[in-house]
């Protein structure tokens, strides 16, 4: 078997921030850099008196930042600040930024946890502040496909290894030794010979004036010398969060800010044809009300009628006085009904061969067993608990964005388009987003926001309504397989065909986000002969990056189907998923993105082990196992399910083992690990979207159900400990819950659950 | 058009010139600038929005200002006795780091103190029934319970 096609490449599916890696915020960079650079300005405002600043370096990965040394003074000390995200002051405060949106992923927390541990310092001394938008100095941005960690995983070590190289350094030149013979501990440089000891702050003033070494030439710790890193650390917005500080997006406040709603056409791609605007405009509350024609592009600006008010109640409220009628020439005539019958005769043909290993029509017929099985997932809404809000203000030429997003880099590049405004007069703050889960990579509701906000001469926060957040959503896309698997005569499994069809985006061609379906998905290397026959269907519903895109569905389908297999076999499922992995080994180019089958064993034996394979169940109760590699983590989940004789399904406990490298927060990491589980569980009880000429049919959380405390199992993790680069944890752990769950079911009732969501079928999550 | 009065968190405020068919929701978000309250779904169904009115959880989305004309409503920024003394369970939920995105969080802590308020050694299953009108997108649910438990000094036990 080839191995390339088991090169797991972040496909663009994944890898969202090449789409966006021209659009920079070089502007908001520049205002802010005379000061204190990598602070917000309102931020900077606050921390400014107790600060006095400090000139501080352009932070360049390849270490080739020049001494223009970090002195701003205070009171003739100085602040030392080796680049754009420590700041260490003479008074002792440590301030580390955290670079990259936080939408519940811990990364505020845990990417400063990186800087400190290489910087030596005891983390009750950091305050960490979120920074500014700024390629130059920060790189990506950006929260989405787990990449933080990955990304920022060598430069951020740099980051606090340079420093901590400098303040050892400085100590040397103070005391007349070597550098070589100082050692860094959690905020001093000690002498071991004689004990003596400095503290950073009494270093910063004359740190600030040496030379930044080169970022390649710092040694790193040794992991065994980690003080901070996998450690259980709570999130560093927790006070704030915990006493209902303003922190999100839909929380900004403007002086005299006013509300508004963008009204969008049911169908995706209506446009306004005429509105009763009068009427609209006599609402009580109402300040203005206008059509805004939009451009019509995927993921940026969609014609609508904006209605701007007083409040936001207001604002709903005239929305209901609105009368619209649209032009639906262009609009999406789309039915999942529809989709779902051609879908349902396409796969049943041979279709185009998209690739194909070994010849499975020989499998086929030299066969003991042949299974067929059709499979099939709908679209899903993100629902992030914060509906889209964007916070916009037009003053003095300048386009100010507050945007709960997770590609606040990617703003300027379509908002310059749309308006016209130059891309340096367009400035981002970050602030936190009430959940993303990939719904937050794309930033329509930014475009709105400036579309409502260029024409209006006031700060305006635009607001989605839950009903409006549902019905124009980027979905997680729905797909079919038809599947065929062959069991040689020795009980092999020989063969595996998937006949499914392929969403092209309607404007481009490519297929839907999220929805490239490829060999490599199969993640079982040894089968001999292996087939994708792949029909391609245009399609006009917008589609989105939905945690772990294309694995979150996927893995469902192939590691159900493995079972199936190993079932029809006669073999016990563990014994025969370890054996499609085959012998221990590094497949494809032996890069973090290439299936490592060592891994794969290992933490499905973990798994099993924890999760007490073999071992007897009472009647109606059923355990299931699962594996996935995705977004560079190995995950692999045995599930325990006690199903009753109405199909309800009570998920009693998962047991997770991963292997996701080193971790960097065990408490942030867990949390990730559990709320995936819960997230998959709450996917397959009864969440579908559908839609009917072209508008989606669901409208809020009654008729699309999230799961609610009484149904989350008991959820048990186990962290391999390897030695590998640390993987981010948003989307790993979901692929495999989905399968490890249904095949639990069927072990437990003899009943195979191909259709998502598993109420389809009867079954009923309790 | 009217004028109303609530206490909220032991102050006493005047809300004139509003649609007195306003949810409580959007009184204390944009007319008090009282952000901590927030919005999920404005039709009962998710909790984000939960306050205390006279000391019970209630959904302030689904609650039209009128009603609560003279009465006391506590939010989540009231809920501490004052900064340098937080409720317990703001303490646990830091402890046990519930939150992920944190969004749903000022609801289950208000739905929660009610919830101890009334059962102070509530047992799982009394936390899961009293809990199940909040959601957690992120799915924080075994640390809410967790840090429930340990608030109510149940030392963690179920
Ligand atoms: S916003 Fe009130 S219950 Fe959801
Ligand atoms: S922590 Fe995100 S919704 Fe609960």
């Amino acid at each position: 078997m080839k191995n390339d096609i088991y090169s797991y490449d972040l496909i663009p599916d994944v890898d969202m921030p090449a789409e966006f890696a021209n659009h920079q915020n070089r502007r908001a960079a520049r205002e802010a850099r005379g000061d204190a650079p990598f602070m917000p300005r309102r931020q900077f405002l606050k921390l400014s008196g107790i600060a006095g600043g400090g000139l501080v370096l352009a932070f360049m990965m390849a270490g080739r930042s020049q001494s223009e040394a970090a002195h701003h003074k205070t009171g003739g000390q100085k602040t030392f600040s080796p680049n754009a995200y420590i700041q260490i002051k003479p008074d002792g405060e440590i301030v580390i930024a955290a670079k990259n949106p936080e939408v519940g992923q811990g990364v505020k927390t845990f990417l400063p946890m990186i800087i400190a541990e290489e910087l030596e310092v005891p983390w009750e001394s950091v305050t960490v502040v979120q920074s500014e938008i700024d390629k130059d100095r920060f790189g990506p941005q950006s929260a989405g496909g787990s990449q933080s960690t990955p990304r920022n995983w060598t430069p951020l070590r740099q980051a606090g290894a340079v420093a901590r190289t400098m303040l050892i350094n400085a100590a040397a030149a103070e005391w007349g030794v070597s550098a070589g013979s100082l050692k860094a501990d959690q905020g001093f440089i000690v002498n071991p010979k004689n004990g003596k000891k400095i503290s950073y702050a009494d270093l910063a003033s004359k740190a600030a004036t040496l030379d930044v070494p080169d970022a390649e030439t710092v040694t790193f710790k040794e992991r065994s010398e980690y003080k901070l890193l996998g450690k259980f650390i709570p999130g560093v917005d927790n006070p704030d969060l915990v006493t209902g500080k303003p922190l999100f997006g839909i929380d900004q406040t403007l002086p005299g800010m006013v509300y508004a709603v963008l009204v969008k056409c049911p169908s995706f791609y209506g446009k306004v044809k005429r509105a009763n605007l009068e009427d609209v405009k006599n609402m009580p509350g109402v300040v203005d009300a206008f059509i805004v024609d939009g451009n019509s592009v995927d993921g940026e600006l969609s014609p609508g009628v904006a209605i701007v008010a007083k409040s936001t109640y207001e604002a709903f409220l005239a929305e209901k006085a609105l009368q619209v009628s649209w032009d639906k020439s262009e609009a999406s005539n789309e039915s999942w009904g529809d989709l779902k019958e051609l879908a349902l005769d396409l796969t049943s043909k041979p279709g185009p061969v998209a690739e194909e290993t070994g010849d499975m029509q020989a499998a086929i017929d030299g066969a003991d067993k042949v299974v067929d099985g059709f499979y099939t997932y709908p679209f899903l809404s993100h629902s992030n608990l914060e509906p889209q809000n964007c916070t916009a203000w037009f003053h003095g030429g300048k386009m100010e964005f507050w945007a709960p997003t997770q590609t606040p880099q990617a703003i300027a590049g379509a908002v310059s388009r749309i308006l016209g405004i130059a891309e340096e007069d367009i400035i981002v703050n970050q602030v936190r987003g009430g959940g993303g889960f990939g719904r937050r990579l794309i930033n329509d509701f930014a475009c709105e926001a400036a579309a409502v906000a260029h024409k209006v001469d006031a700060p305006v926060k635009l607001m989605w309504s839950r009903e409006a957040d549902m019905a124009h959503d980027f979905y997680r896309v729905g797909g079919f397989h038809n599947m065929k698997g062959t069991i040689d005569k020795s009980g092999k499994l020989s063969g595996l065909q998937d006949r499914t069809l392929i969403f092209t985006n309607k404007g481009n061609g490519r297929p839907v986000r999220g929805g490239n379906i490829r060999a490599g998905n199969i993640q079982a290397p040894e089968i001999p002969n292996v087939r994708i026959e792949a029909h391609e269907i245009p399609l006009i519903v917008p589609c989105g990056w939905w945690r772990a895109p294309t694995s979150c569905s996927v893995a469902w389908v192939f590691q159900s189907f493995i079972h199936e297999m190993a079932t029809a076999a006669g073999r016990d499922h563990l014994e025969f998923l370890l054996e499609q992995y085959g012998e221990p080994r590094w497949l494809g180019k032996q890069t973090s993105r290439d299936f490592n089958t060592e891994r794969a064993i290992n933490v499905t034996k973990a798994a099993a082990k924890k999760g007490n394979w073999g071992k007897k169940m009472k009647q109606g109760q059923g355990r299931g196992i699962a594996f996935y590699f995705s977004h560079l983590g190995y995950f692999a989940e045995v599930a325990e399910v006690t199903v009753d004789s109405s199909n309800n399904v009570k998920v009693d406990r998962v047991v997770v083992a991963a292997d996701c490298g080193i971790l960097l927060n065990k408490s942030g990491g867990e949390n990730q690990v559990e709320g995936s589980v819960i997230d998959a569980i709450s996917t397959m009880a009864s969440q579908e979207i559908t839609f009917e000429e072209g508008a989606v049919k669901e409208q809020n959380f009654d008729d699309f159900p999230l799961l609610r405390m009484p149904s989350q199992p008991k959820i048990e993790i186990e962290w391999l400990t390897t030695e590998h680069s640390p993987t981010g944890l948003g989307e790993p752990a979901f692929p495999p819950a989905t399968a490890a769950i249904t095949n639990a079911i069927f072990e437990a009732t003899g009943k195979r659950i191909r259709t998502m969501p598993i109420s389809k079928d009867g079954f009923r999550i309790v | 058009m009217a004028t109303i009065q609530i206490n909220v968190n032991g102050e006493s405020r005047e809300i004139s010139d509003i649609d007195p068919t306003t949810p409580l929701l959007w009184a204390l978000r944009d007319h008090l600038g009282m952000v901590g309250t927030k919005f999920g779904c404005g039709k009962g169904l998710c909790g984000a929005c939960t306050v205390h009115l006279n000391g019970t959880a209630i959904r302030s989305c689904s609650t039209p200002v009128s009603a609560v004309n003279g009465l006391n409503v506590t939010t989540i920024e009231g809920l501490a006795h004052d900064e340098d003394h937080l409720h317990p369970l703001q303490e646990a939920w830091m402890e046990h780091d519930v939150p992920q995105c944190g969004y749903c969080q000022a609801g289950q802590m208000m739905n929660a103190a009610s919830l101890l308020a009334t059962n102070p050694k509530p047992s799982d299953s009394d936390i899961d029934n009293a809990m199940a009108g909040n959601i957690c997108r992120c799915g924080t649910y075994q640390r809410i319970r967790k840090a429930i438990h340990t608030a109510a000094g149940n030392g963690g036990a179920a």
